[in-house]
């Protein structure tokens, strides 16, 4: 087809917009928008949508990355082995514990800090900056700055703890204490950015609605939970699937921190399904465990899209 | 009465900016006065605060404990590499995106923005397989080429595109020019703005990323910034925490630098999916 046109011409030029289209071969007009796409298009193709359809089918087969020549297909068998797993039945187990602690520490710490925050005195900027600051670092520095800082024996944290009176703790060397330890970095390192997001959420909401809301002498309280919560509801939306998306994929804290130790308390999807491909060869099994972790994912993003379509708030 | 509330209430505010601020800037400021101590003085409990000598040789010592300058040269050109190709292959796309009609505009755009919601982390393996068998794991083109085209700055792109006036873009076409200069030199110098958000956003991601190159490599030649850094803290704990707090200054203090300068930008960049 053709390039969209605008409606306020002369005459004139119409006539000569025409002309010249058609001397130009429609057939490249029609072409072009394809051949603009196309680049883009061929690594979407081969780095997205071809490896999806490829861990399917190597889903379905015995393989492993010593030998990529010797696959056999085995239907089922992957799924049945990991679903008898109780390894994996751990991972799965650890990986919700882990999503939902980090996504609601970390959405409920940033909504208030986003209510507090939510001020033009430079202040409130300067302190936005900085609880933003951990997200644009790398997760290596992150996790080993945290790794020092959790050191059971020299760590600044039972430093303090023991300042204070309290006894000190075992971060990530025990097994009751490592999985929360690892929610604690990542809330740390995620907060800020929910707390940005709803800033600018917060800032969309008319200011009309409030002052209507003060009129009719309604109180803080109400306010929060009658006006800000609803009109938020698309921005709370938005976050809960992006964070549990990036929850659900948590790998380099894991690998740096703990090896998904002790014991296997921190061991979680992503790292089962690198150290069952890289580690232990067992190409399907890791294969298996990707498509349920697409899954996952694939259902917030049928989620996140459905209700992008019809907004939530406005009930 | 009141004004004695109003006092407290601001002094209790004061404290909580200060707390609040202690521990998300507290972490880098402890990264930086560790990277500075004497080895004797990091394993000292309970520690102290400032370095009793500084030992600014441990950024030295810790440069020199690897090929640094091969890694650094790898993620830069990564970094570069993979934000001039997304730029290459983003620009058309997004132009075609915005600015013509064509049978299967929609579903195209849609597959788009699927793949703005899949992370690599997901499909690391097929990839894997399908770079060995191109025989390119362990190389840079591993590192580069998966990310070749960016969902997400296609994204950005459109949405300036579509809000370049008709007129302007049929002026252009009146003279002659052809599409693709209309592309490069009307269309994307307007979208600089946004070209430089995006160009912030790739290239931190890039720079900070450890997950794909340690999928994809496994020799110095080709390894980046983050996983030499990942290699100062020993496996078995008895790290030389000072000389790995050096390191990570390595990596952390430009991204750091950067924001301060553009810190806008950057929260945009990162943030903009949220609208």
């Amino acid at each position: 087809m053709q390039p969209t046109m605008g409606t306020q011409q002369s005459s004139l030029v119409k006539e000569k917009v025409t002309m010249k289209k058609r001397s130009l071969s429609r057939w490249t007009e029609t072409v072009r928008p394809y051949a603009y796409i196309m680049p883009a298009l061929l690594f979407f193709c081969l780095f997205f949508f071809f490896p999806i359809g490829y861990m399917i089918y190597l889903s379905f087969h015995d393989w492993s990355l010593l030998d990529l020549s010797a696959m056999e297909w085995v239907g089922l068998a992957n799924f049945q082995e990991i679903m008898l797993d109780s390894d994996f039945h751990l991972v799965v187990i650890n990986t919700i514990i882990y999503t939902f602690g980090t996504v609601a520490i970390s959405l409920v710490l940033s909504f208030f800090l986003a209510l507090w925050l939510n001020r033009q005195a430079k202040i409130y900027g300067i302190m936005q900056a900085a609880v933003f600051s951990p997200h644009i670092i790398s997760l290596v520095s992150v996790s080993m700055l945290w790794m020092w800082l959790m050191d059971p024996q020299y760590g600044l944290l039972n430093a303090i703890l023991e300042f204070f009176g309290f006894p000190a703790y075992t971060w990530l060397a025990d097994t009751s204490s490592a999985l929360l330890s690892l929610i604690l970095v990542s809330v740390w390192k995620g907060v800020g950015y929910n707390t940005i997001v709803f800033i600018a959420g917060l800032q969309s909401i008319p200011k009309d609605i409030y002052e209507a809301a003060s009129l009719d002498r309604a109180g803080k309280l109400r306010t929060l939970a009658k006006i800000t919560l609803p009109m938020l509801s698309p921005t709370l939306f938005f976050l809960t699937i992006i964070n549990l998306i990036s929850s659900f994929q948590v790998f380099d804290t894991i690998y740096i921190m703990t090896q998904g130790g002790p014991v296997n308390s921190t061991n979680m999807l992503v790292f089962y399904i690198y150290e069952q491909g890289m580690d232990f060869y067992n190409g399907g099994i890791a294969s298996a465990a990707s498509v349920v972790l697409l899954g996952l994912i694939g259902v917030m993003t049928f989620l996140h899209f459905w209700f992008a379509e019809r907004r939530v708030h406005y009930r | 009465m009141k004004i004695m509330g109003r006092i407290a209430l601001k002094t209790g505010e004061a404290v909580m900016l200060i707390a609040v601020s202690l521990i998300f800037v507290f972490p880098f400021i402890w990264m930086a006065l560790t990277a500075f101590k004497t080895l004797p003085e990091v394993y000292q409990f309970p520690p102290t605060l400032l370095p009793e000598s500084w030992q600014i040789q441990n950024i030295v010592k810790a440069w020199e404990s690897g090929p640094f300058p091969t890694y650094l040269l790898n993620s830069t050109l990564v970094a570069f590499g993979v934000l001039f190709l997304q730029i290459l292959t983003g620009v058309p796309a997004a132009y075609a995106f915005a600015r013509y009609k064509f049978r299967g505009r929609n579903l195209l755009f849609a597959l788009t923005l699927i793949a703005l919601m899949i992370p690599p982390q997901v499909i690391f393996l097929p990839i894997y397989v399908e770079m060995s068998n191109w025989g390119l794991v362990d190389t840079l083109w591993s590192l580069i080429l998966p990310y070749g085209a960016s969902a997400f700055g296609i994204f950005l792109l459109r949405q300036v595109f579509m809000q370049v006036p008709d007129e302007v873009i049929e002026a252009a076409r009146l003279d002659q020019a052809s599409e693709w200069k209309i592309m490069w030199r009307i269309m994307a110098p307007m979208a600089k703005h946004v070209l430089v958000t995006f160009g912030l956003f790739s290239f931190i991601y890039h720079w900070n990323d450890y997950f794909w190159p340690l999928i994809m490599t496994n020799s110095n030649e080709v390894r980046t910034l983050p996983i030499g850094i990942s290699m100062l803290k020993a496996s078995d704990g008895g790290s030389e925490w000072n000389i790995a707090m050096a390191g990570n200054m390595i990596l952390v203090v430009p991204i750091l630098l950067i924001f301060f300068f553009a810190q806008r930008h950057i929260i945009q960049a990162f943030t903009y999916q949220s609208k």
